[in-house]
């Protein structure tokens, strides 16, 4: 009763968001105020009947109903609670729903966050936004509908994938997806101001807080499911360029681009046409990185859930989404006119570079990432795209990047001059870089070329970023929220680039075959193992070993890496352990059983890697404080008129 | 520049080359699952593995010299490989070409009694605990199967757990019609 009760809220979802998608855009079309003000009856009912499905589905998941054939297949009653939940997200099917419920949830969060602009506008976005949970709904119960039964059910579920139960796992796919889905919000800006034919800068700030949201959203992901592959997958590393994590980091990529294009925008009424089709390309890479990811074209080593046959369908959905927004572009966005122009020292040509550079980057990841794809057909064949291509090619255009950037938050807008800040920004490089030398000949030694150069430029980023705030503090000026969120995320860049460079400079690691009491020496770390244990969980057993680690001869931890074999799969998974010493983690992951007590086991110290996911957190951090600046909540409170294209506003914020 | 040709066009027109290939990419069946394997046409890597199921031998490439094989690389910790299982046996049953499994980064004890418990679809199996087997033939994840023909060559590489339909489209039609794993010998 339950599961169908979920698949009926759906079909009801569906029509409703297509109601929302109809009324939403044809309403301003053709001005009927009383279809525009059905527009929001429909995005909270749709809003309503996703969630009552969402429930549903969990409901069947908590009550282990494995006559559904998707709770069957991805859970299993000697699962844990915690785990029988989050296993919803663990395959395909769940997962559209993730993506379907957060898609409702932004929605109707735009729709209280727009009730106060223009009503055509408003309805306009959300009508955009219809259109895609449209898509994504009919896509679910067309292709992958979680509520399936099963004739006769089964005895018990086959229970989820051992590597997927991890806390991990819980937050993240809702954190990845709630950035994913968010940037559908800049896209339906985008969408209903092509639509209306004009931009304005008052657009910009409202497009602001919402891409800067799924921006620090998709930040907090990428991290988490870096930090999740880090200690899951059991080997200690962080990034794979695998397909799937391409798939993420590309729209990452370009809001981050579209988040300082929009700033221009905003302040400057420039790059109108730009901000919009970096709108429209952010939303769309993370559709077509849900196309790669599951529609089985590439076949990935994370991709549990892709599927065959679901392509043609995604492939279609995109070519309508994709395709009408880039149409629509192409006739609407040759309207827009700049409001003024700039001189090519001023801070518009820095934040030019910075996209530049930022698309490049993201063109140069998505070309590796699709490339086995294109080489197949063009018998081209013998392709292997993997980081030797990656991190070159990705570094070539992320360092100029990493260079412009402490010059260019102290460039004014539209003039040229940097003032008084040249000579304390020369002074700040050099400090820089001979910290950075100093690091990496001094405190540690092996370091390669790029090194100093890594460590130098984000010691710089942090010097200079902070240069401006010390400046206001000194002359008892208040530092508005954004300029303090904009710095902080900067920072979390600085001790990002610094903590990259380190862990690929200084990471040291050894793999061992240790008999009880062996000991083995990594740099000024000893490691001594104590022999293995039998270990007992809910739904598995295996054994846990005893590590004692000491650094420079005093005792630094006791370490317990385990094995696990899970009955129902009978899957055999490593858990590192993992231990954070001063700023260096220290991993150690059990091998084989090698017989006689002996164990092959990898031990490894990686400076600074806890710092990546960090950096990124306070990323997340600055971006969410920047939306909590005083201009958004206020400027739309005053409802400013939308303003024809060309003409001068006069809300000028900056 | 024209109406219907200037820089506002680009990203469709771009975006239109891309979903051609992505059609492509779905459509060209035989394409669908294979990454190109810079193996493909090469000569497949000499092995001498100790046996899984009769330890003290070794499985060898030589002893499949002159004849088609299957060498499929596969794990008990790897979920695709149990979804490729049942398919594995059909493959056995039809008697028309052997399987040599390569058991990855694995611990022997399991693998064995997961062979007892869901059946084994292999004429041999070769042993590769640490992995260094699987980089010799390139392979990031697990199952990927390669076909080897008599003389050696790797003709076919796959990449995820072998379908109905990837037996019927890309490997049969690559065996000689006649071939048995006896006759097709070419020496």
């Amino acid at each position: 009763m339950i599961p169908e009760l979920g698949e009926f809220a759906l079909i009801l979802a569906m029509l409703l968001s297509a109601l929302q998608g109809f009324f939403g855009i044809v309403g301003p079309a053709v001005k009927r105020e009383r279809w525009m003000a059905a527009v929001l009856p429909a995005v909270s009912g749709q809003f309503v009947m996703v969630a009552v499905s969402m429930g549903c589905l969990i409901t069947s998941f908590v009550n282990n109903d494995f006559s559904v054939k998707y709770v069957a297949e991805n859970s299993n009653s000697a699962l844990p609670l915690f785990y029988r939940i989050a296993a919803l997200w663990g395959a395909h099917a769940g997962s559209l729903i993730l993506w379907i419920f957060l898609l409702a949830f932004w929605s109707i969060a735009a729709a209280i966050g727009t009730a106060r602009l223009p009503k055509p506008f408003a309805s306009r976005v959300i009508g955009v936004l219809g259109v895609i949970s449209f898509g994504f709904l009919l896509y679910t119960l067309a292709t992958s509908n979680p509520f399936l039964r099963l004739d006769p059910p089964w005895p018990d579920g086959e229970s989820l994938n051992p590597l997927l139960q991890d806390p991990g796992l819980a937050g993240h796919p809702p954190v990845l997806y709630t950035g994913y889905v968010g940037l559908a919000v800049a896209f339906a800006f985008a969408g209903a101001a092509m639509l209306e034919g004009r931009l304005d800068r008052d657009w910009a700030r409202w497009t602001r807080p919402w891409t800067t949201a799924a921006w620090a959203f998709l930040s907090c992901g990428i991290a988490l499911g870096s930090w999740w592959a880090y200690y899951t997958l059991g080997w200690g590393g962080f990034w794979f360029w695998d397909p799937v994590e391409n798939a993420s980091f590309m729209p990452w990529l370009m809001a981050t681009a579209l988040i300082h294009s929009l700033a221009v925008t905003e302040k400057r009424g420039l790059f109108k046409s730009w901000t919009l089709l970096l709108a429209v390309l952010a939303f769309s890479l993370s559709l077509v990185g849900t196309f790669l990811v599951r529609s089985g074209v590439l076949v990935s080593v994370h991709s549990f859930a892709a599927a065959p046959g679901r392509g043609e369908f995604i492939l279609a959905f995109l070519v309508v989404m994709i395709g009408s927004a880039l149409a629509l572009y192409a006739w609407r966005a040759p309207l827009l006119k700049s409001e003024a122009g700039f001189e090519l020292t001023a801070r518009e040509s820095f934040l030019l570079f910075n996209n530049i550079l930022l698309v490049t980057a993201c063109a140069t990841v998505f070309a590796g990432t699709i490339a086995p794809l294109i080489a197949a057909p063009l018998g081209l064949g013998k392709l292997s795209v993997g980081p030797p291509y990656f991190n070159p090619t990705f570094l070539l255009s992320i360092l100029p990047l990493m260079a412009l950037l402490s010059v260019g938050i102290h460039a004014r807008w539209k003039r040229g001059s940097l003032g008084n800040r040249a000579r304390i920004l020369i002074l700040t490089l050099v400090v820089s870089l001979v910290i950075g030398c100093g690091v990496v000949f001094g405190l540690f030694t092996g370091g390669r070329v790029l090194s100093p150069i890594g460590i130098g430029l984000g010691v710089w980023i942090i010097i200079s970023s902070l240069i401006d705030p010390i400046d206001r503090l000194r002359r008892h000026i208040t530092i508005p929220r954004a300029v303090l969120g904009m710095t902080l995320a900067h920072i979390g860049l600085g001790i990002f680039v610094i903590s990259i460079t380190s862990v690929e400079a200084f990471t040291a690691e050894r793999d061992v075959a240790l008999a009880q009491g062996g000991t083995t020496q990594l740099g000024e770390y000893r490691f001594q193992f104590e022999g293995v244990k039998p270990i007992q969980g809910s739904d598995y057993d295996g054994v846990a070993g005893t590590i004692l680690v000491s650094h420079d001869g005093s005792p630094v931890a006791v370490m317990h890496p385990e094995k696990r074999e899970y009955f129902v799969q009978h899957i055999g998974t490593t858990h590192s352990a993992i231990y954070m010493y001063r700023v260096s983690n220290i991993l150690v992951a059990l091998g084989q059983d090698l017989g006689d007590g002996r164990w092959s086991m990898r031990v490894q110290v990686r400076p600074l890697v806890t710092f990546i996911w960090l950096a990124a957190f306070i990323m997340a951090v600055g971006g969410m404080l920047a939306i909590s600046d005083r201009r958004y909540r206020i400027a739309e409170a005053r409802e400013p008129a939308i303003e024809p294209v060309g003409a001068v506003t006069r809300s000028g914020a900056g | 520049m024209s109406r219907f040709v200037n820089r506002f066009t680009v990203p469709l027109a771009i975006f239109a080359v891309l979903v051609v290939v992505f059609a492509i990419g779905i459509k060209d069946s035989p394409q669908k699952d294979l990454i190109p394997s810079p193996l493909i046409g090469k000569p497949a890597p000499a092995f001498a593995l100790p046996s899984l199921t009769d330890p003290g031998r070794k499985v060898t490439s030589a002893q499949y010299r002159g004849h088609w094989y299957l060498f499929n690389i596969w794990g008990t910790w790897c979920i695709d490989c149990r979804i490729e299982q049942p398919m594995l046996l059909k493959i056995k049953q039809a008697g028309i070409i052997p399987i040599v499994g390569l058991d990855w980064k694995d611990d022997p004890k399991d693998a064995r009694t997961y062979l007892k418990q869901a059946g084994d679809p292999y004429q041999s199996i070769g042993m590769d605990q640490d992995g260094a087997e699987a980089i010799m033939w390139g392979a990031y994840g697990a199952p990927e199967t390669f076909l080897v023909n008599p003389e050696g060559i790797v003709v076919y590489k796959r990449i995820g757990p072998i379908t109905e339909r990837a037996w019927e489209q890309d490997i049969l039609p690559r065996l000689p019609l006649t071939s048995t794993p006896d006759s097709a010998s070419s020496s």
